[in-house]
C-alpha cells in the first residue's frame, strides 16, 4: 500500500481539481495533459520498455480519431462510440505493419510507422467522399462544459497507467525488456520475440487510438494535418517519452505535464509575458519577438529532442539520481 | 506510346538525381548503421544557399561549389558534435541517433523558415522551362543537364571509394567497425568524414534540383522519405543498390502519376516502400550481392 501512497495522492488530487480551479483554460490544459499520459505511456511501452522506437504515433492517433469523427459523420451515431471502438482500429491499422516489420531487424519497424502515417494522412486527404478530405469532420461537443471531459480524460489517463504498468509487472513485461536488451538471448530463452513484439505493440496502438477519439470528442474538429501530424503528434509522443524517462512508468506523466507546459510557453509566447513586456517598454522589437516565439513552437520542439538526448538521454525520472547528485555537489561546493 | 516513352524519359532523368540522394543517405547508413532523417532537410539547406547565390546572379550550376563544401562542413560538424557524442552517453533507447537527426532536421527546417518565411521562392534560370526535342519525346534542358552531373557525381564517387585510402577506410568502417580499427582506420574521422560526404551529395542534388523546383522551408520531409525508401529498396548500404533505389523510385512516380493521378504521387513511395519489406526484405542488396 505505502509504494501507492504517491500515485493514489497525486489521482485524488487530479480528481479534485476541477471542484477547486474552476477556469476553463487551465482545464483544457489539464485535459491536453491527461490525454497525452496515455500517449506517451503507450509509446513508452513499445518503445521504451520493448526497444521498438515507434516514430508514427499519430498513425494511431490518428485513426482513432478518426474512426471516432467517421461514426458521427457517415453513420450518425454519437462520437463517444469512438472510444470503444478507436482503440482497436488503431490496432487493425498498426498490425499488418508491425507483422512484416517485426520479423526484421534494424530500422525498420521505425521506416514503416513513418510511412504508414504518411500514407494515412495523404489518403485521408484524397478520399474526400469519405473522410471530408482536407476540409475534415466537425462534429458539434456533447457537452458545453469542460469538467465531463476531464473526468473522461482522467479515467482513460488513469486506465492506461494501471493497465501498462500492471502489464510491465507480469510475465509479458519481463518479455518485452529481454527483447530490448539482447533479442538473441531472448529466443534462445524460448521467447517468441514476434509475438510478444506485437502485444506490446498492440496494447501502445490501442491507447494511442483511444486517444485519439478522445481528440475527437472533445475537440468537436479533426483534418488530415491536424491528427496525423509528424510534428505534434509523433515527434511529441517521443518528447513526451524520453523527456519522462524511457522505460519508467511514471516518466510518461512527467514528460507530458512538462511538455504540455513547453507547448503551451510556445503558443502564448511566455503566457503573454513578451506581449505584456511589449506593451510596457512600448518597443517594437519585443513586440515583434513576442510574435516570433509564437510561431516558433516546432523550433522549440527540434532544439528539447537535441538537447534532452545529449544531456538527459534516460529522461527526467530515469536519470534522476543524475540530476540530484548534480544539484547537491553544487550545495556543497557552495 | 509516346506518353509511355515520355513517362519513362521523365522518370529516368528524376531518377538520376534521386540516386545522388540515395547514395549519400546509403553511405551514412552503411558507416553508421543509422537511417539520417535530417538527409532532405540538409538537400532544402543546400537549396536555400542556391536560392541566396542566385539572388546575387550566381548559375545554380556553379553554385553547387559552394554547396557542396558549405555541406560538408554543416554535415561534419553534426557528426562531431551531436552525433558522435552519443555513443560515449548510456541509455536504454535503442536509435537515439536516429531520433537525433529528426531533432537536426526540424531546427535545420525552422531556423531557415525564420529567415526566409514559409513562401514557396523559385530559382528561375533561363533554361529552366527549355526543353529539346528528340522526336516526339520533349527533354527539359535543366533535367537533362542535371542529370549528367548526377551520373558525374555518381562515377566520381565510385572511383573514391575503390581507389582512394579514405574510401577504402570508409568501406572497411562500413563492413567491420572493429576491424577497421584494429587495422589502424581512425573510424571516429571517418564517420565524420562520411557524414559530411553524405551531406555534399545530397547538397549536389539539392542545387541540380533548384532550377526546376519551388524552394521553401517544408520541401525537406518529403525527400526525406524518399531517400529512405531508396535506401530501402536498394538495401541498407549498399551503394548501387541506391542508384537502383532511385531509378526505380523515379520511375515509379512518374508512371504513378501520368497513369494514376498526380494525387497518388506521395502514396506511390510508401506503397513501394511496403512492397519491399513484404517481398524483398534487404531490397536489390539481395538480388546483386553487391
Amino acid at each position: 500500500m505505502k509504494k501507492n501512497l504517491v500515485p493514489l495522492i497525486v489521482l485524488a488530487a487530479l480528481a479534485a481539481f476541477p471542484l477547486v480551479v474552476e477556469h476553463n483554460y487551465y482545464l483544457h490544459l489539464m485535459i491536453l495533459f491527461l490525454m497525452w499520459v496515455v500517449i506517451g505511456s503507450a509509446w513508452n511501452l513499445i518503445a521504451g520498455y520493448t526497444g521498438q522506437v515507434s516514430f508514427g504515433d499519430a498513425a494511431f492517433f490518428g485513426s482513432g480519431a478518426y474512426a471516432a469523427g467517421l461514426l458521427s459523420h457517415h453513420l450518425q451515431l454519437s462520437a463517444w462510440w469512438g472510444l470503444a471502438i478507436g482503440g482497436f482500429v488503431a490496432v487493425a491499422v498498426g498490425m499488418p505493419f508491425g507483422w512484416i516489420c517485426f520479423r526484421m531487424r534494424g530500422a525498420y519497424f521505425a521506416l514503416a510507422t513513418l510511412a504508414l502515417n504518411e500514407v494515412l494522412r495523404h489518403s485521408a486527404a484524397i478520399a474526400e467522399g469519405f473522410t471530408g478530405g482536407m476540409v475534415g469532420i466537425l462534429i458539434m461537443p456533447t457537452f458545453v462544459s469542460k469538467v465531463p471531459y476531464y473526468y473522461v480524460a482522467l479515467a482513460l489517463a488513469a486506465a492506461s497507467m494501471i493497465s501498462i504498468q500492471w502489464i510491465v509487472h507480469a510475465k509479458p513485461g519481463y518479455y518485452f525488456v529481454s527483447i530490448r536488451e539482447d533479442q538473441d538471448a531472448a529466443e534462445s530463452l524460448g521467447i517468441d520475440t514476434h509475438y510478444y513484439k506485437m502485444l506490446s505493440l498492440a496494447i501502445a496502438a490501442f491507447w494511442t487510438g483511444v486517444a485519439g477519439s478522445l481528440y475527437m470528442n472533445y475537440m468537436g474538429f479533426i483534418d488530415p494535418d491536424v491528427v496525423f501530424s509528424l510534428h505534434d503528434i509523433s515527434i511529441m509522443a517521443i518528447l513526451v517519452g524520453i523527456v519522462g524517462g524511457v522505460g519508467t512508468v511514471y516518466g510518461p506523466a512527467v514528460g507530458a505535464f512538462i511538455m504540455v507546459t513547453v507547448q503551451e510557453l510556445f503558443r502564448s509566447g511566455f503566457f503573454g509575458l513578451f506581449e505584456y513586456l511589449g506593451r510596457a517598454t512600448g518597443s517594437a522589437a519585443v513586440e515583434s519577438m513576442a510574435k516570433t516565439i509564437t510561431g516558433a513552437h516546432v523550433l522549440g520542439f527540434g532544439i528539447l529532442v537535441v538537447v534532452v538526448i545529449l544531456v538527459l538521454p534516460n529522461g527526467i525520472v530515469g536519470d534522476w539520481p543524475k540530476i540530484r547528485s548534480a544539484f547537491s555537489r553544487n550545495k556543497i561546493a557552495a | 506510346m509516346d506518353v509511355f516513352l515520355q513517362t519513362l524519359v521523365a522518370g529516368v532523368l528524376k531518377g538520376g538525381l534521386y540516386a545522388l540522394i540515395g547514395i549519400g543517405m546509403t553511405l551514412i547508413m552503411g558507416v553508421m548503421g543509422i537511417i539520417n532523417l535530417a538527409h532532405g532537410q540538409l538537400m532544402m539547406v543546400a537549396m536555400y544557399i542556391t536560392y541566396v547565390l542566385h539572388l546575387a546572379g550566381v548559375d545554380p550550376y556553379i553554385s553547387l561549389f559552394v554547396a557542396m563544401p558549405g555541406l560538408f562542413l554543416i554535415g561534419c560538424l553534426i557528426q562531431h558534435y551531436l552525433l558522435n557524442p552519443l555513443l560515449k552517453v548510456e541509455t536504454i533507447l535503442p536509435e537515439n541517433q536516429v531520433l537525433m537527426t529528426v531533432g537536426i532536421g526540424m531546427v535545420l527546417t525552422e531556423v531557415v523558415r525564420f529567415i526566409f518565411k514559409s513562401d514557396y521562392k523559385s530559382v528561375s534560370t533561363g533554361y529552366s522551362n527549355a526543353t529539346f526535342f528528340l522526336g516526339d519525346i520533349s527533354f527539359s534542358v535543366a533535367l537533362v543537364i542535371s542529370f549528367f552531373i548526377a551520373i558525374a557525381f555518381t562515377v566520381a564517387m565510385f572511383f573514391f571509394l575503390i581507389k582512394t585510402d579514405i574510401g577504402r577506410s570508409i568501406r572497411a568502417t562500413a563492413q567491420d567497425k572493429d576491424a577497421a580499427v584494429l587495422m589502424g582506420v581512425n573510424t571516429g574521422r571517418i564517420t565524420i568524414v562520411t557524414f559530411g560526404l553524405g551531406s555534399a551529395l545530397v547538397a549536389a542534388a539539392g542545387s541540380l534540383l533548384a532550377p526546376v523546383f519551388y524552394v521553401f522551408p517544408d520541401i525537406g520531409g518529403p525527400f526525406t522519405a524518399r531517400a529512405f525508401i531508396i535506401t530501402i529498396l536498394g538495401g541498407l548500404g549498399s551503394t548501387v543498390g541506391a542508384i537502383f533505389g532511385g531509378v526505380t523510385l523515379g520511375l515509379a512516380e512518374s508512371f504513378g502519376a501520368t497513369y494514376i493521378s498526380m494525387d497518388y504521387e506521395n502514396i506511390i513511395g510508401m506503397t513501394i516502400f511496403v512492397l519491399v519489406l513484404l517481398f524483398l526484405p534487404g531490397g536489390f542488396k539481395r538480388l546483386t550481392k553487391v
